[in-house]
């Protein structure tokens, strides 16, 4: 007997979680394509964004200006993370750069462990109000969040496709060198490149409070789920990564319906590693000539 | 994945040992080895309690990062899942204590190294088909399923709560056995841990070592020679799994209990940081990163409590920058004699 509402009921989470995982993926993969950094922080400033905007909250107690100010905050905290801790390892190792966010993500963890103690933290969604889906009362919240995600990763396609600065950040990423010679500010556009993915993780991780609560330790299962989406869906590729974020996701959630949220988790990791296996270069790439 | 290229350590010395394993080791690295060893067996005597019990964990970390720098140092492969051979040799000898009675020494350190190394086998057989930073992926990929496996097993593994037994004597079967004492339970983690050493470093010298070591520097090539990289990929993960499995084991005795946050990643992470604090490919680098990391973590949990790791991780981000061949990798060359 297969239970069709549950899984249909699955089928929307699995779509809201992709979404919000779409959004911290994305920043991973971009950061990664534009300068190698395979950012081992990425789910602690998603965190950290999480965090500074239970903070902003407290101070305006509005959702919507919360989440600006988390924004833009990680985008600063970003830009100084660049510029401190990766522009001097430009051209060494990718490796280097895992062990240099590695360190990084002790300290951001630890800090948030610090400040705002072991207690999750809760934000208060700014969308209450439910509708019946099957057996559940399902809040509106979550579909916010997913038409929120959205609009922020097109929001960021349209600028990467039509913006001058996002035809210079495409341009850095194809061809470092030739950018340099043609007059663009790579280095600053490495830092640029990396507020963007640090802001995008913050807004993710705003969006993302309200439902669970914010704790000092939910970075590293995102940064565990970013690592795997982005590998599924081709690193450095955006639109691979957005896809495989949402078909992980989904994999996941309809595990729920027959193991423990706990086990699910396994499920995404053997698309990992199957996917490894197959087709090292992504699932959602065309095939490298 | 085209950016990713085929060399695997820092470019500034890019010269294999060869010609440093034919001129010997010197007369001084030996004297400066039989002293560490003389001052270490002489620990039980010179510090009190407590610092007995940190040497004794020391070495115990130690002989876990020295056996990650098989990968890091000598293949040139990041393992970042390191806690699952630590774990499952944790667990092995946990089952095997609980299982035999009387519990047995001997045979806690074979079931203990048997799981690391089936377990080791099983990852390498997937994690070495990919490098760089994918083999790093999927090893972390590895752990955690062993950690969500062991976590949640709870039947068999008691869950988060772990299971607990009773330390076995000391003794050689049929001969003697002695219940062990602190300073015993000291001088056989010492004894454990030199002899790896010894064999690492025999290892690392042996023309498998060699063939290792041109891996790290040049993969194709050494695949144009004729060399089959995949299997010598797969021997040297399963032998750096047996050793953690071995430090797992050595501390399952040595505390008594085995747990599941040791299958967590933040272990996984302490052998990368010993590694780069002590220096890489330099087998007793990463026992001195092991030593100076413990020390770090001891001096500033006094001052600021759980949150120590503030301050470790900036001086970690620190010293990958500036300082990138740790605090050994200055004397890598007469170190690997």
């Amino acid at each position: 007997m297969i239970p069709f509402d549950q899984i249909f009921v699955q089928i929307v989470n699995g779509l809201v979680n992709g979404m919000i995982l779409a959004l911290v993926a994305s920043g991973l993969t971009l950061i990664f394509g534009i300068m190698d950094v395979v950012n081992f922080a990425h789910g602690d400033l998603f965190m950290l964004g999480a965090y500074f905007g239970t903070t902003a909250y407290l101070y305006t107690g509005n959702f919507w200006i919360a989440l600006l100010c988390a924004v833009l905050l990680m985008a600063v905290f970003g830009a100084v993370f660049q510029v401190a801790a990766l522009r001097p390892l430009l051209g060494r190792q990718p490796l280097t750069t895992i062990l240099a966010t590695f360190g990084i993500s002790l300290v951001i963890q630890n800090y948030a462990l610090w400040q705002y103690g072991p207690v999750p933290r809760k934000i208060v969604e700014p969308v209450t109000g439910y509708f019946r889906l099957f057996y559940v009362d399902y809040p509106w919240y979550r579909l916010v969040i997913a038409g929120m995600s959205a609009a922020i990763i097109g929001g960021l396609y349209l600028f990467m496709k039509y913006g001058k600065y996002g035809i210079w950040i495409r341009a850095t990423t194809q061809d470092r060198v030739m950018s340099q010679a043609m007059g663009i500010p790579v280095p600053l556009v490495h830092t640029v490149v990396f507020a963007i993915g640090a802001a995008m993780a913050a807004s993710a991780g705003v969006l993302f409070g309200p439902t669970t609560g914010v704790n000092h330790a939910m970075g590293f299962d995102f940064t565990l789920k970013a690592f795997v989406v982005v590998v599924v869906g081709g690193m450095g590729n955006l639109g691979g990564s957005i896809l495989a974020s949402i078909f992980v996701s989904l994999l996941e959630s309809l595990a729920t319906v027959w193991v423990s949220p706990a086990q699910a988790i396994i499920v995404s990791f053997a698309a990992l590693i199957l996917t490894l296996l197959v087709r090292p270069t992504g699932l959602f790439v065309p095939t490298p000539k | 994945m085209s950016t990713v290229s085929p060399s695997t350590t820092g470019t500034s010395d890019r010269t294999l040992d060869t010609r440093a394993r034919a001129v010997g080791p010197s007369r001084g690295y030996w004297t400066g080895f039989f002293l560490v060893v003389a001052v270490l067996a002489a620990v039980p005597y010179i510090l009190p309690e407590f610092w007995q019990r940190f040497a004794t964990e020391i070495l115990i970390w130690g002989l876990y990062a020295m056996s990650s720098d098989i990968l890091i140092g000598y293949t040139g492969m990041v393992s970042f899942g390191h806690s699952a051979f630590f774990g499952l040799g944790m667990y092995g000898a946990a089952a095997a204590l609980l299982w035999a009675k009387p519990p047995n020494l001997w045979l806690a350190i074979l079931v203990g190294l048997v799981a690391a190394a089936v377990v080791a086998a099983f990852v390498a057989f997937f994690s070495t088909r990919l490098r760089d930073i994918y083999f790093s992926i999927t090893t972390l990929v590895f752990s955690q399923i062993f950690y969500v496996i062991i976590f949640t097993w709870t039947e068999v593994t008691g869950g988060e709560n772990g299971l607990t037994f009773r330390a076995p004597a000391f003794g050689i079967p049929g001969v003697f056995t002695v219940p062990f004492t602190r300073d015993g339970m000291h001088w056989f983690v010492l004894g454990m841990v030199v002899l790896s050493y010894l064999v690492l470093r025999r290892i690392t010298q042996s023309p498998f070592g060699m063939v290792l070591q041109s891996i790290r520097e040049n993969e194709p090539r050494t695949r144009a020679i004729g060399y089959h990289v995949e299997r010598y990929k797969i021997v040297s993960v399963m032998l750096s799994g047996c050793f953690a499995g071995l430090a797992g084991v050595l501390y399952a005795i040595q505390n008594k209990f085995a747990a599941p946050d040791f299958v967590l990643f933040l272990i996984s992470g302490e052998a990368v940081i010993f590694n780069v604090m002590g220096g890489i490919g330099t087998l007793v680098g990463p026992v001195a990163g092991a030593a100076f990391f413990l020390l770090m973590k001891e001096l500033f949990s006094r001052v600021f409590y759980e949150y120590y790791l503030i301050p470790v991780g900036i001086i970690f981000t620190l010293m990958v920058v500036f300082m990138p061949q740790g605090l050994l990798g200055a004397w890598r060359r007469q170190l690997n004699r």
